[in-house]
């Protein structure tokens, strides 16, 4: 981030969700980092752009395939790239050939000029970067708009060196790992499929079991099997679905109807509070030893530095337990034994990355197969080398879809959703700590629809989806415009924003659309809510 | 950048004060109405905002013009329109004399009191002023304000307004749509009075010419009072713009070549040789370099650039032209203080016309050759002719000092290879260029080349701007501004300015120049020779003085901040009769807190605040010590 010339900073708000990366990216800046953020509220990282560009929701693939046609008939390909490392780029071609400018500008909002110098800076930068999050894929169409951007990188030849490449930002300071160890239900630890034979032979060895060949539900298929009636028993670990969920309503009715639901965590949350056993644990950070995975795939120790809370358990005390009782006898082992059996099964992924190892060089970037390799500052390089190391990087083509609910007559406004500085998620472990940035849900609204429902900042608002209905104060914020409204999920025990959004999810990757959804907003009489106040006095 | 900007809404003067700057906004963004919709889906900032931060100055400046002050509306604004958050714009804002961050009446007679006017009766002005107008306004509170019939009129004490052969001086503002700016001479109470209740402006705007004097054929001084400043025919007529045809002949390090050898030394104080500079800025292989007059003349006692810049202003053209060709510089700044309108115009208009003419532009007399100027005002900050606080401020920061290294050839303005050169100094370039360096190196002494103007004041008869060769007597230079007034005993001198050196009656054998300053552990300064008779109560100069210091002290570093402050609190208590401890007990403390700011200070404020102190005990014994 520090050493690249462009950064397109895609469907996120990084200043304020990911502000630890941010500063990474402000010292790139300082160092004469072009910014170009597209994302359809002027956010606190778009007021850091050299060009925001202000899409419509879920206009993304229509903007991409744009600046690729942009591109191509500008002559800015990498050619000798595309010829050495990719494939499927002549369908490509032909699949964006309609992207038009002025389409595109149709589509999308932005001016077709901005949308070229745009593709164009990109294009032409030595060093370029495509970063992304929930923006775009917190959508039904998510794995197309990864694609999408992807294949940008593909054109220019932006990946695979040394300040270029393509960077979903991780939201949480071990969610890369999660997927490292495997809990995901298509990947063995180190990704290695679940459909590959070799791997998973390789491994039932190991452990003495057979494993199905089959991928595993991801969430929204879990609920949908729990609707089927399929899904009857859920172990939660660290999660709250409860409230972090799409539509909100339909989640806890299924969560209710399991017949078992076992929720280990560190605070009682309301999906814990629904569970027919709690297994209270230790924090993963300060009160267990182990390691983390970060945004840049480093992988680094955290010790243990206080002594848990009474009555706590480690996270790995607790499933060597269940197992035991289970009646499979693993022992306790230590973190480290555990991560030593890690680099036995995923050796091509972490193998050379001993806690040694990883102390000496203050945490090892992925991935790391031998003693010897310094571990990968960066992915892909093999696109590069001549002949290709590997198999080619195929183009996708991706069309131009739009959120599944469009603003109407009855609901005629568009809600995205987000997150703000001071809060965490479903804010279980921020919402206890003070802070004047604290200042709940609101509904944030573009002072022309401010103005045209009658409301100020502070009055407060209904706001209605075909799915449910939640009362908030609403907040002008210029950066929007008229006819989309953001609110955050950070508050769910007060204001319940995903009562609100659409249970609409992505096939591929099973995330949903958090991101767009139609609504209505109304002012709320302030004196009819105050009066039962006022009787109980 | 996301800022929390200032909610209260600018109204429509101060929009239009601070437009008339930095042009109308260019999107919703950056302060503008929020009626186009394409604004909805772009924003432009980024490299391209942050790269307007060097506006700041100027931007608060027009506020002040505008409005008056620098209101919360109208600060809001400008950091909307330059993308600053407010808390550094106020830190700017709060830095500079002239810029007022309370409400206050339109129309300020800022008053200078220092060292030089209070020997031509500036004491006795301001008691008369207090007494029929009331007391003067002070910067940190709104409650003084005077209101003076409608005319809605304040004085406020001002430091040196460079006007000390013409003393009391003063500078006349009015803010508003038809903003003035005047240097008064030769104030008078009645005339200030006048002026104050807005009756008619005649009275002040006074054209005034200055008293030069030189002993042989002067080079410096040629034109002053005898070439109309206005006109570009009436300079080339008399030789202007010979030397840049000239330079433009030559290769750009043969130029330089010329400059050292005429081993013509920084006269702004520190004496550095210029062919050393231009040479190291040269060479850099980072790109652009910059090319800087400083104009930011301040030093109590000091006028001799002013007279320059009024009487003379294409020759400082010509030489920046020269300078900027010698280095591979294309821009040029000149840094002038907020406190000479004069000068600024004649120099704005000698830019302009020179651009007209092809002497400065894109191509300079058609050799290829590109160098522009741009002026950039002062707000009322004497730490801003420091050469870095001097970058700061154009860059749109507090005037503060940087620490050195890098040096400013290595890393000046915007972090560029730069020149700094006062205007006298560049005064010398023409000459140079067309006599040649050595024939330049043969007059004055061996180690102080060519022609000094001093800036004599105080008890003299005839008050003004003496060119003499290096080498001349203090006594040589009192007597070309006509000797002591008549009747009058001497009783000091003071040399280089207020962060110079006092030296006695029997010591104006001293020789004029780098060396003889030296030698006599004494110092040229920046060519003050301010005299004082013996009517001149010397620890109230000193009090004076020490109150500049603390005044103009940028606060950045302690020994600075805090011992300014103590050293003029230890004279007060002198002067009261209520030391602590007894005399040489408060002398010792301020030769400790002099030695202490001396030592540790970053920059040569700090460094000299206690020079002229010292020697007046020292030297002349003040306090009987």
């Amino acid at each position: 981030m520090e050493d690249t010339d462009v950064v397109l900073l895609w469907g996120s708000n990084a200043r304020n969700a990911h502000p630890i990366w941010f500063h990474h990216l402000l010292k790139g800046i300082r160092n004469g980092a072009r910014l170009y953020v597209i994302d359809p509220r002027r956010s606190e990282s778009a007021q850091w752009a050299d060009t925001w560009l202000g899409i419509h929701v879920g206009t993304d693939v229509a903007l991409s395939n744009a600046m690729a046609r942009v591109i191509i008939h500008e002559g800015l390909v990498n050619q000798e790239f595309i010829a050495n490392a990719t494939e499927g780029y002549e369908a490509y071609r032909a699949s964006v050939e309609p992207y038009t400018l002025e389409y595109a500008e149709q589509v999308t909002g932005v001016p077709g000029q901005v949308i070229r110098e745009t593709a164009v800076a990109y294009a032409k930068a030595k060093k370029a970067m495509v970063c992304w999050t929930l923006g775009i894929t917190e959508h039904h169409n998510a794995t197309d708009n990864v694609l999408a951007l992807i294949n940008l990188a593909l054109l220019t030849g932006h990946v695979g060196r040394w300040g270029s490449g393509c960077n979903p930002l991780r939201g949480q300071n071990n969610v890369q790992g999660g997927g490292d160890m495997g809990a995901i239900p298509n990947k063995l630890p180190g990704f290695q499929d679940v459909l590959d034979e070799e791997a998973r032979t390789r491994i039932d060895k190991m452990w003495k079991t057979k494993m199905p060949a089959k991928y595993g539900w991801n969430l929204t298929e879990m609920l949908r099997a729990m609707e089927r009636g399929e899904l009857t028993s859920l172990f939660v670990i660290g999660e709250n679905p409860a409230q972090s969920d799409a539509d909100g309503h339909h989640v806890r009715k299924l969560l209710q109807g399991l017949d078992h639901l076992v929720v280990q965590e560190i605070f009682l949350t309301k999906t814990a509070e629904m569970a027919d056993v709690v297994l209270p644990t230790v924090t993963s950070w300060a009160e267990a030893d182990g390691c983390v995975t970060s945004s840049e795939r480093r992988i680094q120790r955290v010790r243990k530095a206080l002594e848990p809370p009474e009555g706590t358990r480690d996270e790995l005390w607790i499933l060597s337990e269940l197992a035991r009782r289970m009646g499979f006898d693993w022992g306790h082992p230590s973190a480290e034994d555990v991560w030593n059996e890690v680099r036995k099964v995923a050796p091509a992924f972490c193998g050379g990355m001993s806690y040694k190892r990883m102390e000496e060089l203050r945490g090892i970037q992925w991935p790391c197969p031998n003693e010897g390799h310094p571990g990968s500052k960066y992915l892909h390089g093999r696109l590069w080398e001549t002949p290709r190391g590997g198999r080619a990087a195929p183009f996708s083509v991706v069309e131009h879809a739009g959120p599944v609910e469009m603003p109407d007559d009855e609901y005629p406004l568009l809600l995205t959703t987000g997150r703000r500085l001071e809060s965490y998620n479903t804010g279980v472990q921020s919402g206890g700590y003070d802070s004047p940035l604290h200042i709940g849900e609101t509904l944030a609204i573009s002072p022309e629809d401010a103005d045209a429902l009658g409301v100020a900042t502070g009055d407060p608002v209904r706001i209605s989806s075909r799915r449910g209905t939640v009362d908030a104060p609403a907040r002008v914020d210029p950066g929007l415009r008229p006819g989309v409204v953001f609110m955050s999920l950070h508050f769910p025990d007060e204001v319940a924003t995903n009562l609100l959004t659409i249970d609409e999810a992505d096939e591929r990757s099973g995330t949903a659309e958090f991101k767009a959804c139609a609504v209505r907003v109304e002012r709320v009489n302030a004196r009819a809510r105050r009066e039962p106040a006022e009787a109980a006095d | 950048m996301d800022l929390k900007h200032i909610e209260v809404e600018a109204t429509d003067e101060e929009r239009q004060a601070v437009d008339a700057c930095l042009g109308p906004p260019e999107s919703a963004w950056d302060g503008g109405p929020r009626d186009n919709p394409v604004d909805f889906h772009v924003a432009h900032g980024g490299q391209a905002m942050r790269e307007r931060r060097h506006q700041l100055l100027p931007a608060l400046r027009a506020l002040q013009q505008g409005i008056g002050w620098i209101s919360e509306g109208g600060l809001g604004y400008i950091c909307r329109r330059l993308d600053v958050p407010p808390a550094d714009a106020w830190g700017v804002a709060t830095f500079y004399a002239l810029l007022s961050t309370t409400p206050r009446a339109p129309r300020v007679l800022h008053v200078c009191d220092d060292i030089a006017c209070k020997c031509s009766g500036a004491d006795a002005l301001c008691a008369a002023l207090e007494e029929q107008v009331g007391p003067a306004h002070a910067h940190d509170s709104s409650a003084s304000q005077v209101h003076i019939g409608e005319a809605e009129a304040v004085w406020v004490r001002s430091p040196c307004l460079g006007m000390c052969d013409q003393g009391p001086a003063a500078l006349w503002q009015v803010s508003g749509a038809q903003p003035v700016e005047e240097q008064v001479a030769r104030l008078t109470v009645e005339r200030a009075v006048r002026v104050l209740k807005g009756e008619g402006k005649a009275a002040v705007a006074v054209p005034y010419t200055a008293f030069t004097a030189s002993a042989g054929e002067p080079r410096l001084l040629k034109r002053v009072n005898k070439v109309d400043p206005a006109s570009l025919d009436a300079y080339t007529t008399s030789g202007g713009f010979e030397a840049l045809e000239k330079a433009l002949g030559m290769t750009p390090s043969a130029v330089i070549a010329e400059v050292s050898a005429s081993k013509l030394m920084g006269r702004g104080g520190a004496a550095f040789p210029i062919g050393r500079k231009w040479q190291a800025v040269a060479g850099q292989p980072v790109t652009p370099h910059y090319f800087i007059c400083n104009a930011d003349e301040s030093e109590p006692g000091t006028f001799k650039d002013r007279v320059l810049m009024e009487g003379d202003p294409f020759a400082i053209v010509e030489a920046m032209a020269i300078g900027g060709y010698a280095t591979g510089s294309e821009q040029g700044y000149i840094y002038i203080r907020g406190e000479y309108p004069l000068a600024t115009a004649r120099l704005q208009q000698a830019i302009d016309l020179a651009r007209q003419q092809g002497f400065l532009g894109a191509d300079i007399l058609g050799r290829g050759v590109t160098f522009d100027i741009e002026i950039r005002q002062g707000a009322g900050a004497y730490i801003c002719g420091e050469e870095t606080a001097l970058f700061n401020s154009i860059e749109g920061y507090r005037g503060e000092p940087r620490n050195k290294p890098p040096f400013p050839v290595q890393a000046g303005l915007f972090g560029y290879p730069t020149v700094v050169n006062n205007v006298e100094t560049l005064a010398n370039v023409p000459g140079i260029i067309l006599d040649g360096g050595a024939a330049f190196a043969k007059i004055g002494t061996e180690q102080s080349t060519g022609t000094k103007l001093f800036c004599v004041s105080g008890a003299v008869a005839t008050p003004g701007v003496i060119e003499v060769p290096f080498g001349a007597t203090l006594e040589q230079a009192l007597a070309l501004a006509g000797g002591l007034r008549a009747g009058a005993t001497l009783k000091a001198v003071l040399l280089g300015g207020a962060a110079g050196v006092f030296v006695r009656p029997d010591e104006l054998g001293i020789e004029l120049s780098f060396e003889g300053a030296r030698a006599a552990e004494a110092t040229l300064g920046s060519g003050v020779i301010m005299a004082f008779d013996d009517t001149t109560d010397i620890e109230d100069i000193l009090i004076r003085i020490a109150a500049f210091f603390r005044d103009e002290s940028c606060g950045q570093c302690v020994p600075c901040r805090v011992g300014t402050v103590r050293q003029e609190e230890a004279l007060y208590r002198i002067k009261r009769g209520k030391t602590l401890g007894g005399l040489r007990e408060e002398l010792d403390l301020m030769d400790e807190v002099g030695v202490s700011m001396k030592d540790a200070s970053i920059c040569g404020l700090g460094q000299t605040a206690y020079s002229a102190i010292e020697s007046a005990i020292k030297r002349l014994g003040v306090f009987g010590a």
